[in-house]
């Protein structure tokens, strides 16, 4: 077949050696063109298995035949009926383990990039169209609060707002955007698109209170207690491990959250223009094998580094990062330490770091996750030299609000339980999503709990009592 | 935006500021701070409440001009706005009827130590404050001390005001008349709360120091707080601001308060030798 021989289109994109000292973002972005052709080798299944990979179930082969008949801003607008943040989708979803692996022509040749297409549909009608918000219904006189500004809160405050209700965002630092803006650095996720969207959901009437830390500047209850009908916690996982070996707490080490946070949220890589500082690293090395590691490692060159080495304890095929991640930073000359694992760091006598003592892993037996478990080789030990260690092992959950909220249930890591299906949590009127619920995920786990939340929420507010069982899967069927 | 309602030069470099925030003048305790960003491209840096007046909706907050953040905050009048002020962050003191409190607070530790001293004296405690300076024209806060305490003692370092002495120097004397102590507050620069330790630490005494580490966001997001007490990592922003000052590890947190002095000095110089750039230079 004629269609197959096109193959998959390469985004155009900045030079290993040039972007590696810049902040700007990796790739161009499809010309229409190349969108356009690359549309062109969907084969518009009628029982489309790329949509049963989407989390949020967009309608892929529909807006794929959109870009393809050349209704750029129709294609937009169509995932904008399942996605209300297609831009930022488009970058940061792993589509190799969503949509993209389970497209047929993956079988015997490369799937077609839905996520290039997502992104440059999205791109085309930001640039090129008025994003005007939906008219609104009026209002139902119902109040929501939404702790968090990350993508669970921002979907949840989109949703309601649609439905009329008069809805709150608090937000903790004094940007929105959560790990969007504080985490994910300019190369990968451009701050201006993270503007747009939180602009479009402020368009649809939410208001967004900054530098306000819930649990410290107003609890749960006093939300609850001042007019608030319910109460939404999209709080993230925001409360860095550690690796708990001697000297981590020398000069020179920081968590990712720290690193990250630094050169994000507050510009350090723009100082002294900026006043916030961060280390001027030679030799750096970032623990952890997920897409947070292959961020920092990428910051840490753009912040001038001459050498950066991701050091992971087991092998790549365990790294969690996303394969387009891991190849950006080889590609930019990112070093793997893999089978590796630091045990101590030293420092010097004004407490800076001056190496990392490190020992080699082999892979054993798999342990409880069915990974095989790395167990140390012994007498293998050596010393790295480094100035600046990223500790980038994950994130857990942040307890402030939990411990300020009576009746708030947690599981015993710290996670607020929410319901699968309503997202209540044990307290009567505030329900939950996102990372502070299932631990550091993604993007549209986040969003896809945010939607559920905010029907829930709708329903709680509204007294219209939950669907049955049977009604909710007749609704669920004739979403597709 | 949180205006500045009031401003007053304290002493060299050590300026008041009473700033306009309803929500945090209502809910703050004593012991907790608040993070300020002073405009667009500042740094978020953290100060006590020296005071609140929640039917005013003000905060006072007291600091001393150190770096370009502290420089900036203090070239502000009456009238500007401090871009960001968060808060209350850390967990307010435990304050309850002890016996004899003594509240200890060197330099500009003194702020911080008001509020405290202000709350052990109303939960019926007597309050032996003991503030000091490296001089007469450094001392802050003597009269707001005095009505916030039982007593009141003063030193400096070189003897122009009050006892010649540290403030370790008082307390040692008050110890020595055999007055029975309950618990020790120390506040101000960390040799001052190490020594204070040490002292207490022969009677037994026991000990609470409010450490103030490089921070950023202030709710235990980033780690960049973090100290160690008692052989084990806490942080301040959120575990703290006040630990038992027999477990702190005061050398560790000396060196990770010096982690940025270059960078600090470069901001510092550059600030200086362009004043017109002073208030809110824009950043392209
Ligand atoms: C560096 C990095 C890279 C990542 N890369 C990817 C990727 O490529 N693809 C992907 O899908 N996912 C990625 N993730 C994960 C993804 O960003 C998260 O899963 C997602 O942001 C979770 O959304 P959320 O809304 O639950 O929480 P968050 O985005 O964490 O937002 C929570 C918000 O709540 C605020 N908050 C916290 N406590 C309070 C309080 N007490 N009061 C008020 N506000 C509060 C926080 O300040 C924050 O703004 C990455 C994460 C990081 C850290
Ligand atoms: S599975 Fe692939 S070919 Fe089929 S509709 Fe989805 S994207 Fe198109
Ligand atoms: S300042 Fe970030 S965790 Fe304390």
């Amino acid at each position: 077949m004629a269609k197959e021989k096109i193959p998959r289109q390469k985004m155009p994109e900045q030079r290993p050696e040039d972007r590696r000292r810049n902040f700007q973002e990796v790739p161009f972005g499809y010309t229409p063109e190349l969108a356009q052709l690359e549309a062109s080798r969907c084969i518009m299944c009628k029982k489309p298995k790329c949509i049963e990979g989407c989390p949020v179930e967009i309608n892929i082969p529909a807006f794929v035949a959109l870009i393809k008949s050349g209704d750029f801003i129709g294609a937009a607008k169509k995932i904008k009926e399942a996605n209300a943040l297609p831009a930022i989708c488009g970058r940061v979803c792993p589509q190799e383990e969503q949509c993209e692996v389970k497209c047929v022509i993956g079988i015997k040749n490369d799937p077609v990039a839905i996520g290039r297409l997502e992104r440059f549909a999205a791109d085309f009608e930001r640039l090129n169209s008025q994003i005007e918000p939906p008219p609104l219904p009026s209002f139902t006189g119902k109040k929501a609060a939404i702790v968090g500004c990350g993508p669970a809160g921002l979907t949840v405050a989109g949703e309601l707002a649609k439905l009329g209700h008069k809805v709150t965002i608090f937000e903790a630092l004094h940007q929105p955007g959560g790990v969007l803006i504080y985490g994910i650095p300019e190369f990968r996720l451009p701050k201006a698109i993270v503007e747009a969207e939180v602009d479009y959901v402020k368009k649809l009437g939410v208001e967004i209170v900054y530098n306000a830390v819930i649990g410290r500047f107003q609890t749960v209850d006093e939300l609850l207690s001042e007019g608030y009908d319910s109460v939404f916690l999209g709080t993230g996982a925001g409360l860095p491990y550690f690796m708990n070996i001697p000297g981590e707490n020398l000069n020179g080490v920081y968590s990712a959250n720290e690193y990250l946070t630094r050169s994000n949220l507050m510009k350090a890589y723009r100082f002294p223009e900026y006043d916030t500082p961060i280390a001027v690293s030679k030799k750096v090395a970032v623990l952890g094998g997920g897409n947070v590691a292959m961020d920092s490692a990428r910051t840490a060159l753009r912040l001038g580094a001459d050498e950066v080495s991701i050091v992971y304890r087991r092998s790549r095929t365990e790294m969690p990062a996303r394969v387009e991640e891991v190849h950006h930073a080889e590609e930019e000359g990112i070093q793997f330490q893999l089978l590796t694992n630091p045990v101590e760091i030293l420092g010097d006598d004004q407490g800076w770091v001056k190496s990392m003592r490190c020992i080699r892993m082999e892979l054993g037996e798999p342990d409880a996750s069915g990974r095989r478990r790395p167990v140390p080789l012994k007498g293998s030990e050596f010393e790295m030299e480094v100035d600046t260690v990223v500790v980038s092992i994950g994130n857990g959950a942040n307890p402030l609000v939990p411990q300020t909220t009576p009746g708030l249930n947690t599981n015993k890591w710290g996670n607020i339980i929410a319901d699968e299906k309503t997202a209540a949590t044990s307290k009567p009127g505030v329900f939950a999503g996102g990372d502070i619920v299932i631990g550091a995920a993604t993007v549209i786990l986040a969003m896809g709990a945010g939607k559920i939340a905010a029907r829930a929420m709708h329903r709680f507010m509204m007294g219209i009592p939950e669907p049955s069982e049977s009604e909710a899967q007749g609704m669920a069927s004739s979403k597709s | 935006m949180n205006e500045i309602i009031y401003k007053k030069v304290l002493a060299e470099s050590v300026k008041e500021l009473r700033v306009v925030a309803p929500r945090i003048a209502k809910a703050r305790k004593a012991g907790q701070f608040v993070i300020v960003r002073a405009n667009e491209t500042g740094e978020r840096i953290p100060l006590t409440i020296a005071d609140a007046d929640p039917k005013a909706g003000t905060l006072t907050l007291i600091f001393q001009e150190v770096g370009k953040s502290t420089l900036l905050l203090g070239s502000l009048e009456v009238g500007d706005s401090i871009q960001d002020v968060v808060g209350p962050l850390g967990k307010p003191t435990h304050v309850e009827e002890f016996g004899t409190v003594v509240c200890m607070g060197g330099g500009i530790g003194v702020a911080p130590m008001h509020p405290i001293a202000k709350a052990m004296k109303a939960a019926g405690n007597k309050v032996i404050a003991i503030i000091g300076a490296r001089n007469k024209d450094l001392l802050i806060m003597e009269d707001r001390m005095k009505a916030a305490s039982t007593e009141l003692h003063v030193s400096t370092d070189d003897g122009t005001y009050g006892v010649h002495g540290f403030v370790t120097t008082i307390l040692q004397s008050i110890i020595d008349s055999g007055e029975k102590i309950n618990l020790v507050v120390a506040i101000g620069p960390v040799p001052m709360m190490n020594a204070s330790c040490k002292l207490t630490a022969k009677f037994d005494l026991p000990t609470v120091v409010s450490l103030n580490p490089i921070m950023v966001d202030g709710t235990g997001m980033c780690g960049a707080c973090r100290v160690t007490v008692g052989g084990k990592t806490r942080f301040v922003c959120v575990d703290g601001p006040e630990f038992d000052g027999h477990q702190v590890d005061f050398v560790e947190l000396v060196k990770r308060q010096r982690a940025y002095l270059k960078q600090e000095d470069q901001s510092r110089q550059e600030f200086l030798q362009h004043p017109d750039k002073r208030c809110f230079e824009t950043a392209t």
